[in-house]
């Protein structure tokens, strides 16, 4: 991936360093030795810097460093409440901020990032949980010993609460303010270990389901601020009518007619569309909206691409023997033990590419520096380090003279990993030498899709005589989606596909021999990370197809799935409490139910969908959806619900209505008509369940999402017999399927 | 360009303006009040719902000349201390997620409360239905209508 810009004179490859910066062999060290310099500075007007995460103010004022984006996951509560939990902070007086971006103190260590500072795979509460409460036991530690030297007793005699410390013997009580105002942080900041932190049940704040999000009191009254609502003094507007596909460049565009328009400055043609510059934003987009472009695609690899008339090719590559296939997961010998079933099933599934359209269109504002060699960034954006580092290529410059400033996210669900809107304003205020607010119209906004790929599955499954599954072979065929989200991952991996092969697995189903496997199709689109990632078609596939091998075995869906988890206790836990909360074995006249199981990056959940069916429109409608959810620790319960409620909408939405279409390589769709999203009315209720365990937390993000297609379909098929095989379920689909 | 004095949140403001100006640049880019969002520019998803005479509007499709003389009023103005019932049904229920439609949502609830202040479920589901959510707070959207009703 390459930013070219005036015919490549300014020119960057996106680092490896944006990716993995700082990675190698760090540990803890990197939040306890965090502050950089030597003994902080001490004064009762500026408030003391405890570590990279915590400062604490005479007045008693908390500050935590938030290190992930907020795009309505919650992490703006859950990661300084972890902190602050350790920390025995009074969290009225909390407040968060969001980090820089600097993954050398703030990147999160999960495996799936490896240090990396990005906000996604729902891993923030997993990655953060032992640093931050390592910090914040560390900071209560110097407090503790503060207070110690300074009334001459033992730190063991000291117990704190609230923000504040006590020593029980003389009865003596101090705020974490007022020491903080004489408290020296030592330069050799003090060890702290696992030993040092609270046990669950000593958590005052974890797991309280009073304490709400700190972000929604401004985001009722207006006030919660969004890269849309900044401004700042003499900045210019822009917009961009982008290339239609990756690649595309403007040959011919009509300059004369755009510039006739009040209020538009300059129209300037770049290697990734045609930017329109003005006095305000209503001028900008109606430039935009005036541009007749006509494109090079000369270099663009998604010309000429036809998503439907592609469908020939993806299935012939999903059916040959001879092509080349990546290995995801492998036990035993599927095709030796498909090959001696005593009954095969095989089935065809497909889904379309989908779009992420949060409300917010993609927007950044720029302000790069009259050297050229520095910039201030204004945006909402999962991964500030990805912009950082790819704008310093541009600037050519360093990443750190790139300065970050996160805002609260109008919606991320993968779109904002990739910094585009960041990158295309930088480099129009390096043009025009101005600060440049950079709002995309919808119709932009769309036609820059960075959607979650169109994929086709083949799966097949072998019984032996007693009905046991004894072969799973599940084979992918799509773009590969690290290839052009994560080009680093995908170099250094050989060419997998960590995003689009997730849920390729069954880590959790005693099957003796799966083979899941994916071979890559290369058609240039810009597919991206899409909440719930490859989880989201690939257990479509999965858990649908489990349905049709139960139904050939003559087995009870929940029956094979509680069988084939009997050996591990979570994933059989949420099954049983799913089945339980919808009574599942009940039969409902005229109505339809279906189940499914999913694992997500250490979470559990299953999920169970009450359907009925319009059969002369093919609209199906969803009575209740009840869903059981195993994240380890549970940081906030109520979020956790609301997660789950959110994943269940987002989840019915992509299954039952969301698709566009590609021709000629670009996205055929334009708005919320074109592309219609889910509304309240067609809104199930929708029952959750919280399975409690005391394993480390893991993420909730998405989820919700994966089960929700696959029991959606068993619906279907429970209650007509057909199966839907391909997302989304619209209601022409689904005429199809049953004439 | 030309000044146009419109009346936004109880006060009076000249705007220098072209007449076919949207009234959400107007009061977003001009005024400065981000709260009222821009999603679609088509009327079409309910992120820049405003208030005009007390009546929920698109203000994305409503020029700066057509409200000479209305009363405009954005969630900014909707309670000077930001307690109207549903500003605080919405807190109680936990609803916004990302946050960013829920002015609109507000707004266009606060137009159904101030002349049915008991609606059924129906009712409020018909009224909300062109505000689109993408986080999916609809249910909790739903569960702090119905509490502002009951403790207004």
């Amino acid at each position: 991936m390459t930013i070219h810009v005036k015919d490549g004179s300014i020119d960057t490859s996106i680092s490896r360093r944006g990716f993995v910066a700082g990675s190698a062999g760090m540990t803890f060290a990197f939040t306890l030795g965090g502050l950089g310099r030597g003994a902080e500075a001490l004064g009762a007007t500026q408030p003391t810097k405890f570590n990279a995460f915590v400062s604490i103010g005479a007045d008693n004022t908390i500050t935590i460093i938030c290190p992930a984006a907020e795009m309505g996951q919650g992490v703006y509560t859950s990661l300084p409440l972890i902190l602050a939990e350790e920390l025995d902070a009074d969290w009225s007086k909390v407040k968060a901020e969001f980090a820089p971006a600097n993954p050398k103190l703030y990147g999160n260590y999960h495996p799936a990032f490896n240090g990396a500072q990005i906000t996604a795979a729902s891993v923030a509460v997993a990655g953060y949980f032992m640093p931050l409460r390592m910090a914040g036991a560390q900071a209560r530690k110097v407090l503790l010993d503060a207070v110690a030297d300074k009334w001459k007793v033992l730190v063991a005699e000291l117990t704190t609460d609230k923000s504040t410390i006590i020593h029980q013997k003389s009865g003596k009580r101090i705020s974490y303010g007022e020491v903080a105002a004489f408290a020296t942080v030592p330069a050799e900041p003090p060890k702290v270990s696992e030993a040092d932190l609270k046990q669950p049940s000593q958590f005052k704040l974890i797991g309280r389901k009073d304490i709400g999000r700190s972000d929604v009191p401004a985001k009722v009254n207006g006030s919660a601020q969004y890269g849309i609502d900044v401004q700042v003094p003499g900045m210019v507007y822009a917009s961009v009518m982008q290339s239609p596909m990756e690649g595309a460049k403007p040959k011919d565009v009509n300059v004369p007619d755009v510039m006739k328009i009040k209020g538009v400055s300059k129209v300037i043609p770049l290697p990734f569309g045609v930017a329109v510059l003005g006095d305000t934003v209503e001028a900008t987009h109606a430039g935009v909206k005036a541009l007749k472009v006509t494109w090079d695609t000369s270099g663009a690899t998604a010309a000429g691409f036809d998503s439907e008339k592609a469908k020939d090719d993806y299935a012939a590559k999903c059916k040959d023997a001879n092509a080349e296939t990546k290995v995801e997961y492998q036990v035993g010998d599927a095709k030796a033990g498909i090959g001696g079933a005593a009954k095969t099933v095989e089935a065809a599934y497909w889904s379309e590419y989908t779009y992420h359209a949060q409300i917010e269109p993609m927007n950044a504002v720029a302000q790069v520096s009259e050297d050229g060699k520095s910039a201030d960034i204004w945006t909402g954006t999962q991964f500030g380090a990805l912009a950082a580092g790819i704008i310093s290529g541009i600037l050519k410059t360093t990443p750190d003279q790139i300065r970050i400033h996160n805002q609260f996210l109008g919606g991320g669900f993968g779109r904002r990993i990739w910094p585009d809107a960041a990158i295309q304003a930088a480099i129009l205020s390096n043009i025009t030498k101005k600060p440049v607010k950079l709002i995309l119209t919808r119709e932009e906004d769309l036609a820059a899709a960075r959607p979650r790929p169109m994929t086709h599955h083949v799966l097949k499954a072998g019984l032996d005589a007693k009905g046991n599954i004894v072969g799973w072979h599940h084979r992918l065929v799509s773009e590969n989606v690290d290839a052009v989200a994560a080009p680093p991952r995908f170099q250094a991996t050989g060419g997998k596909d960590y995003i689009g092969a997730r849920g390729l697995d069954q880590a959790f189903y005693a099957m003796p021999n799966v083979l899941a496997e994916y071979v890559r199709e290369n058609r240039g689109m810009r597919v991206h990370a899409w909440r719930g990632i490859g989880s989201g078609y690939n257990k479509f596939a999965a858990e649908a197809f489990l349905d049709e091998v139960a139904a050939t075995a003559g087995k009870d869906p929940l029956a094979l799935r509680l069988e084939l988890t009997k050996d591990k206790p979570r994933a059989n836990a949420v099954i049983k409490a799913v089945a339980e909360m919808s009574d599942f074995a009940k039969k409902r006249p005229g109505h339809g139910m279906g189940i499914a199981f999913s694992d997500y990056h250490g979470t559990l959940s299953a999920g169970v969908a009450e359907i009925s069916l319009d059969a002369k429109t093919g609209k199906i409608k969803v009575h209740n959806y009840w869903i059981a959810v195993d994240p380890g620790v549970v940081i906030q319960p109520d979020n956790v619900h609301a997660q789950l409620e959110s994943c269940v909408v987002f989840g019915l939405s992509a299954a039952l209505i969301e698709e566009f279409a590609v021709k000629d390589g670009a996205v055929q769709a334009t708005n919320f008509d074109s592309y219609p999203v889910m509304r309240m009315s067609d809104v199930p209720e929708i029952h959750t369940r919280i399975v409690a365990t005391n394993y480390p937390p893991s993420g909730m993000g998405e989820i919700g999402l994966v089960t929700v297609a696959p029991a959606v379909a068993n619906a279907v098929f429970q209650l007509t017999g057909k199966r839907l095989r391909h997302l989304p379920m619209t209601a022409e689909r689904v005429k199809q399927a049953l004439a | 360009m030309a000044a146009i004095t419109i009346t936004i949140n109880g006060k009076a403001a000249t705007v220098e303006a072209e007449p076919d100006t949207p009234l959400l640049w107007v009061v977003r880019e001009h005024m400065k009040l981000t709260g009222t969002k821009f999603g679609c520019g088509s009327g079409l998803c309910g992120a820049c719902t405003v208030h005009i005479d007390g009546k929920a509007m698109r203000s994305c499709q409503i020029s700066l000349s057509q409200i000479q003389g209305k009363k405009v009023t954005t969630i900014e103005g909707l309670s000077p201390t930001g307690t109207h019932a549903l500003q605080k049904a919405f807190v109680a229920e936990q609803v916004p997620q990302c946050g960013y439609c829920q002015s609109g949502q507000i707004m266009q609830a606060a137009a159904l409360l101030a002349t049915n202040k008991k609606p059924t479920r129906e009712q409020i589901v018909s009224h909300m239905d062109g505000n689109i959510c993408r986080c999916g707070t609809y249910p909790r959207i739903v569960r702090a209508i119905q509490r502002a009703a009951r403790e207004a």
